[in-house]
């Protein structure tokens, strides 16, 4: 079994490990790094909640060699709180009520992290299109959509003012 | 789901890709986005023995008009596609095709050179590049070959390429004056391969006579399939009503669509019909813009 050594940045962590040729992202980060907070849903790069962002891109990690993601710079939903501080999304999906059984929810942030930057302030409709790879069993999707627009909101608020 | 066990290697160029092919003979296979083959492989409808990464290799991911040609390097993502100002300005069919392909995930990992090298009749890509009439650059053992678009399509998952061929660009006619393309597809739901689609691409001169027309079906074939007899009625004419009807009628009879989970074959054949009376008038409107 060939083993390849590779080196990442997760959350900010430089990471070193030995891994085989097939070993999914989705494995690597759950199994051997300990962060659940990456889900796998279908398995079949359907449903979105392996979402992880590499390199500031959203992808399905479940469909990610981990081999292929030596020098890249990985955020997982453990990273997105800037030192203890909620991201404006995570906020926004708190006060929104944006999540009710909270399996989808680390997928649809990481997702919409990478759609409010190519489009910091998305119609409801771009939105909706942002989101069609991330599936919810619960919440109908209304509240997720208005998370999303209070978290733009937000951010663009933030971003002005600086 | 994990894929059988394989060797990982990574290219540097493409000629490192081309030689690290000849030297692992026909188990090896390239992978670009890896978001065709990789599900393939974790559902072992692929095993390959090896995988050699083509996509660290630098310089092949751009869209640039050179001359009377729009080049589109073969690693070019589907999402810088998406956000490309020249694109979505002149070239509306390729934003009509990416957001009914896959979604935006997907779409920042596959590739427009993965999309037509796999050579599967559902992608999206291979109906555009018929419509326009691409020629297809690729690199193998001895040297370049430059491939027209007629000639690309073999069958099943079958292409011109050989083994150890890397296709690096893609090349278009440049929009020019009185040219317009239109595609659309019908989805089961949002981000699902095509139930049927068509692409067309027309060039009208200034008295709306049409003087270029290409016409591409996706997934109701075993290989993307252009509807030559469709093309044969519009060419020389002044499109009329009572023409693009009959083009509808010939898709409906000149596909091939088979009854799956996506619908029945003759349901199939219906929707072709409509969509591609829809495309010829949608590709003409934006020409005549
Ligand atoms: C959930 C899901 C839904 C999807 N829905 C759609 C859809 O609706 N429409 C659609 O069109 N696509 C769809 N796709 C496919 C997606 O667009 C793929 O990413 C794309 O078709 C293949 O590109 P890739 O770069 O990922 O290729 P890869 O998977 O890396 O490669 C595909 C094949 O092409 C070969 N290859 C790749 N690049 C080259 C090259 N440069 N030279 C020579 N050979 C090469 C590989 O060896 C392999 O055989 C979907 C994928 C997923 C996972
Ligand atoms: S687990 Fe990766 S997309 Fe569903
Ligand atoms: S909150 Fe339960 S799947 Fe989305």
């Amino acid at each position: 079994m060939a083993k390849h050594t590779i080196t990442m940045t997760i959350n900010g962590e430089q990471v070193t490990a030995e891994v085989d040729s097939r070993l999914l992202l989705v494995h690597f980060i759950r199994e051997n790094l300990d962060l659940t907070g990456t889900h796998i849903g279908c398995d079949t790069s359907n449903c979105g909640a392996c979402t992880i962002l590499l390199n500031g891109q959203s992808i399905k990690s479940c469909t990610y060699l981990a081999v292929r993601a030596d020098g890249a710079e990985i955020t997982t939903i453990e990273g997105l709180a800037a030192d203890g501080t909620n991201h404006p999304l995570q906020k926004a999906f708190h006060d929104q009520h944006g999540l009710h059984c909270g399996f989808c929810t680390p997928g649809m942030i990481l997702r919409s992290v990478d759609l409010l930057k190519n489009n910091p302030n998305p119609t409801e409709e771009e939105i909706r299109w942002g989101i069609s790879g991330n599936l919810c069993r619960c919440t109908g999707y209304n509240n997720i959509v208005k998370s999303i627009q209070q978290a733009a909101k937000e951010m663009q608020n933030e971003s002005e003012s600086v | 789901m994990i894929p059988a066990n394989f060797t990982y290697h990574k290219a540097s160029s493409v000629q490192d890709a081309i030689a690290l092919s000849q030297k692992l003979g026909e188990e090896a296979k390239y992978m670009s986005g890896g978001h065709s083959l990789l599900p393939m492989m974790k559902l072992r409808f692929a095993t390959p023995e090896h995988i050699i990464d083509i996509s660290k290799i630098d310089g092949l991911s751009y869209i640039k008009e050179e001359g009377e040609i729009l080049r589109i390097g073969a690693l070019t993502t589907q999402s810088e596609m998406e956000y490309n100002t020249l694109l979505r300005r002149d070239y509306p069919i390729f934003m009509d095709a990416i957001k009914l392909t896959a979604d935006p995930s997907v779409r920042n990992a596959g590739t427009i050179g993965g999309n037509i090298a796999h050579g599967d009749a559902a992608n999206d890509q291979p109906a555009l590049m018929l419509a326009m009439r691409a020629t297809i650059i690729a690199e193998g053992t001895e040297g370049q070959k430059v491939i027209p678009i007629d000639d690309f399509f073999h069958g099943f998952y079958m292409t011109a390429l050989e083994p150890s061929d890397v296709l690096v660009e893609i090349q278009l006619p440049k929009k020019k004056k009185g040219s317009g393309g239109a595609y659309h597809k019908v989805e089961r739901k949002v981000g699902d391969y095509a139930t049927a689609g068509v692409a067309v691409h027309v060039v009208l001169d200034d008295s709306g006579i049409c003087q270029e027309i290409g016409i591409g079906l996706t997934n109701v074939s075993a290989a993307p399939m252009r509807l030559d007899r469709g093309e044969a009625v519009l060419k020389g004419k002044k499109i009329t009503d009572d023409l693009i009807a009959q083009v509808g009628t010939i898709a409906s009879e000149d596909s091939e669509p088979t009854s799956d989970l996506r619908g029945s074959e003759a349901y199939k054949r219906s929707i072709l019909n409509t969509i591609t009376q829809r495309m010829i008038r949608l590709a003409i409107e934006r020409a005549q813009h």
